[in-house]
């Protein structure tokens, strides 16, 4: 259990959202597509250049840049499971 | 007796993607475009159908996340709702992203409108293991809900029968209380206090939602509040800003993140009170991923996009090529068959020159457009669009475009063959102003739909040997141009910070082939009816300007004399221009006719109001190697690009009076002595910068404003002008 950016996250990897610190329009739309506080996310890929980033939220699947992601703390679950089963 | 039905005004309304668009044209019929992108509905748009023994006026509106003052879309579908009051709005979400899809609804439950739920895509949710209790949402909700699947039409009646129940039932709006923790709680109570005892905004808004978007900072109502009493928004502002630095100072947080989390608390509270059940592992991998696994990925996914686009254009005219021939065919018959039946004259020359040559030149690529449209509808319907937006962000960003641009620009001609019209409207999905103005302002420099003809008829004719390379090397071009001026815009008259891309990936569908084929046809249609009414008259009006003032009796009379000297050299004929007779003066005499007939034709021509024009502009636009003929082209190519390929073949075939040698426009322009390969580029780089078709003006003046337009046209032709010229320059001087 460790708090890390979602930046930093990397695919598979899941987690819950602490926190979300961004006002004005950007808050806003992050708000609006789920992300906030308490929901789960799990990263499900990355663009070919590395950014933006996607990943499941709720029932859908969401993109974002990295620069926007730095505004997410996550709360990750684990170490992606494929590192730590084998 | 009751003759009338009595209206019941319904509001279509939910997240992009939630399937407002399909459900809308199963309820309606509309021939309206469904896109399987975010927002692609960006005018509300207005159905009538018959329901039971009421008629129902249905109005789209544009696919919202949240009612807030940040987008266009929200603004419209907001705007709509508080102005119009239609009598009931019907919410379309889907169930397989429920939680999602109620933040939108708990926002027009907090405004009060009278509202019913749509449940749409059960069959989706469904295959992925979800159920959701209708009856237990309706109940907690305290409102209808309805499962349906719009595709398939399920659930439909039962909707509308329900709508109308609560359209009939309702008298007035009730606004849903929502909790947000004591904080802000006791500021909205102060706030609807002084809201409710002056009547400040109440005429449009319940005071409830007025106090909310105040604590939401929202711009379109603070605004209208400061307008309509400076010392009430005062008062109201201060309080807010107070409660606001209370809560950054203590928690750390916005008003507008308090209000939002205890949205999805109250959203959470309800889902699960048993509205929702989970089968499968809900981090089970869709369909949708496990194709997004291989068509996004890193390696394979910049090739499979590349591959899938340059597949379009080999389709596009590999396929096309035969029904194009066909066409040119059937038109020279047509033109063949006008001039045996009508006397030689005026009427003769306009019907041919300007009614079958202006048209048959635009229709002749009806086919080719055609294949291209499918090719875009099915991109489009099937969601494979979004991921190119996806895959595309990092290198739009680097231009200060947004990923999102992307779709504009496919639909200008990004993948050649659309058109700017529809691109420019496009552009409304974009949220900040100046990446949209900038996406607005560069997208005519994309291969629509109608620079086509001219790009196909000029690089067939210079460059047949590798068509396919050369289209596609100019679209490269166009998308070079296109991005450079963007990123010349956006830091110099419209810089600016960059707008959050945060965007939704619709999961993958099957695009169904009648969806595809209404799609192609809409847009083929648009493009023919374009070419039948506003080519037309415009091709007539060039027939006239080149026709009109004519030439004048002396040289007439000059002419006819040096054919009379070529006539009664071998035989004794009378000075006429009859083909027959000219037959029998034998070879010679044939060719030196001819060729007296062409010097008349073009003299008369250069006297002519365009060629006059054409003339005067010859003196700088031999700069880039065009001559009169080109600039009478490119003069109509303002009012549309559609019109360069007639008129250059009105102009040429006007230079030649032999009718029965139906050598296409290209053979004549490779035979022109003024035309060469490096005048071919040249012309094909300015048709393809200079200033968009008036239609496309009108538009971006519409979106943007009029100074916008003009500043499009001027720049866009100076650069055109400018790009020409160098490239002309620099063959000429490299032999």
């Amino acid at each position: 259990m460790s708090e890390i950016s979602l930046r930093r996250m990397k695919v598979r990897q899941s987690g819950t959202i602490t926190s979300v610190k961004v006002g004005g329009i950007l808050g806003q739309r992050l708000r609006e597509m789920g992300l906030v506080p308490g929901t789960e996310i799990t990263i499900q890929g990355r663009a070919p250049l590395y950014d933006p980033v996607a990943l499941r939220v709720m029932g859908g699947t969401l993109t974002l840049r990295n620069n926007e992601a730095d505004f997410i703390m996550v709360e990750v679950t684990d170490e992606p499971e494929i590192s730590t089963d084998k | 007796m009751q003759t009338t039905k009595d209206t019941i005004t319904m509001a279509l309304a939910g997240n992009p993607n939630a399937g407002k668009t399909t459900l809308f044209n199963k309820l309606t019929g509309a021939r309206q475009h469904v896109g399987n992108y975010p927002g692609i509905t960006v005018d509300y748009k207005e159905g009538h159908f018959i329901h039971a023994d009421s008629e129902i006026v249905l109005t789209d509106l544009p696919g919202t996340y949240s009612l807030t003052a940040y987008s266009v879309e929200e603004l419209v579908a907001r705007d709509y709702l508080v102005n119009e009051k239609p009598q009931v709005v019907i919410n379309i979400i889907d169930a397989s992203n429920l939680e999602r899809n109620l933040y939108l609804t708990c926002q027009f439950l907090e405004l009060g409108v009278p509202m019913i739920i749509a449940l749409n895509m059960i069959d989706v949710a469904k295959d992925r293991g979800i159920e959701v209790m209708a009856d237990r949402l309706a109940t907690l909700l305290g409102i209808p809900v309805v499962p349906i699947i719009a595709r398939t039409g399920q659930g439909r009646d039962q909707l509308i029968d329900q709508a109308v129940a609560v359209a009939r039932g309702v008298k007035d709006w009730q606004p849903l209380d929502i909790s947000y923790g004591d904080d802000l709680d006791e500021t909205i109570m102060n706030l609807m206090g002084i809201i409710e005892e002056n009547g400040f905004l109440q005429n449009t808004y319940p005071s409830r939602f007025t106090a909310i978007k105040y604590l939401e900072n929202d711009d379109q109502i603070m605004n209208r509040g400061k307008k309509t009493n400076q010392s009430i928004a005062a008062t109201l502002e201060s309080l807010v800003s107070q409660v606001s630095d209370h809560l950054v100072k203590t928690m750390d947080v916005f008003p507008e993140a308090i209000i939002a989390d205890h949205r999805y608390g109250y959203i959470k509270s309800i889902i699960r009170q048993g509205v929702l059940t989970h089968k499968f592992d809900t981090d089970r991998l869709y369909a949708s991923d496990k194709i997004d696994k291989i068509v996004t990925n890193r390696l394979l996914g910049p090739i499979i996009m590349l591959a899938v686009l340059f597949g379009l254009y080999q389709v596009t005219f590999s396929w096309s090529e035969l029904p194009v021939s066909w066409l040119a065919a059937l038109f020279d018959w047509f033109s063949g068959f006008i001039a045996g039946l009508l006397p030689d004259g005026l009427l003769k020359s306009m019907i041919i020159s300007g009614v079958v040559h202006g048209v048959g030149g635009v229709l002749g690529f009806v086919p080719l457009i055609m294949f291209m449209f499918f090719g875009i509808a099915l991109l489009e319907d099937s969601g494979y669009l979004a991921r190119v937006a996806f895959m595309m962000d990092r290198i739009f960003r680097i231009f200060g475009l947004h990923g999102s641009s992307v779709m504009p620009f496919i639909l200008s001609g990004g993948i050649a063959g659309g058109c700017a019209v529809p691109g420019v409207l496009a552009t409304r999905t974009l949220r900040s102003p100046k990446e949209r103005l900038a996406t607005l302002l560069t997208v005519p420099f994309m291969n629509c739909g109608a620079k086509l003809p001219v790009l196909a008829l000029l690089i067939g004719a210079f460059f047949s040997e590798n068509k396919a390379r050369y289209m596609f090397l100019f679209t490269l071009l166009s998308w070079a141009v296109a991005l450079l001026s963007a990123k010349l815009f956006r830091s110099t008259v419209l810089k600016g910070a960059p707008t959050p891309f945060v965007m939704e990936l619709p999961p993958y569908r099957f695009p169904t082939l009648r969806g595809l084929i209404i799609h192609t046809w809409e847009r083929t249609w648009q493009y023919i009816q374009k070419a039948g009414t506003v080519i037309l008259g415009i091709s007539i009006l060039i027939w006239a300007m080149m026709t009109f003032p004519g030439l004048s009796p002396e040289k007439i009379a000059a002419f006819d004399q040096q054919r009379a000297a070529v006539m009664n050299g071998p035989s004794a004929h009378n000075t006429t221009t009859n083909e027959k007779n000219a037959a029998a003066t034998g070879q010679s005499g044939k060719q030196e006719l001819a060729i007296i007939d062409g010097n008349q034709a073009e003299e008369a021509l250069k006297d002519s109001a365009a060629g006059r024009l054409g003339i005067a502009l010859e003196s700088i636009s031999r700069y880039a190697g065009f001559d009169w003929r080109t600039n009478i082209a490119l003069i109509g190519g303002f009012a549309a690009k559609e019109v360069i390929v007639s008129t250059l073949g009105t102009a040429y075939s006007m230079g030649k009076v032999d009718t029965k040698e139906s050598s296409s426009l290209g053979k004549r322009l490779q035979k022109d002595p003024h035309w060469n390969k490096g005048v071919a580029v040249a012309a094909l780089l300015f048709i393809m910068f200079y200033s968009p078709c008036f239609i496309t003006i009108v538009c971006i003046a519409r979106e943007a404003s009029w100074k916008w337009a003009v500043f499009s046209m001027t720049f866009n032709t100076v650069f055109a002008f400018i790009v020409a010229v160098l490239f002309y320059q620099a063959t000429r001087l490299c032999g």
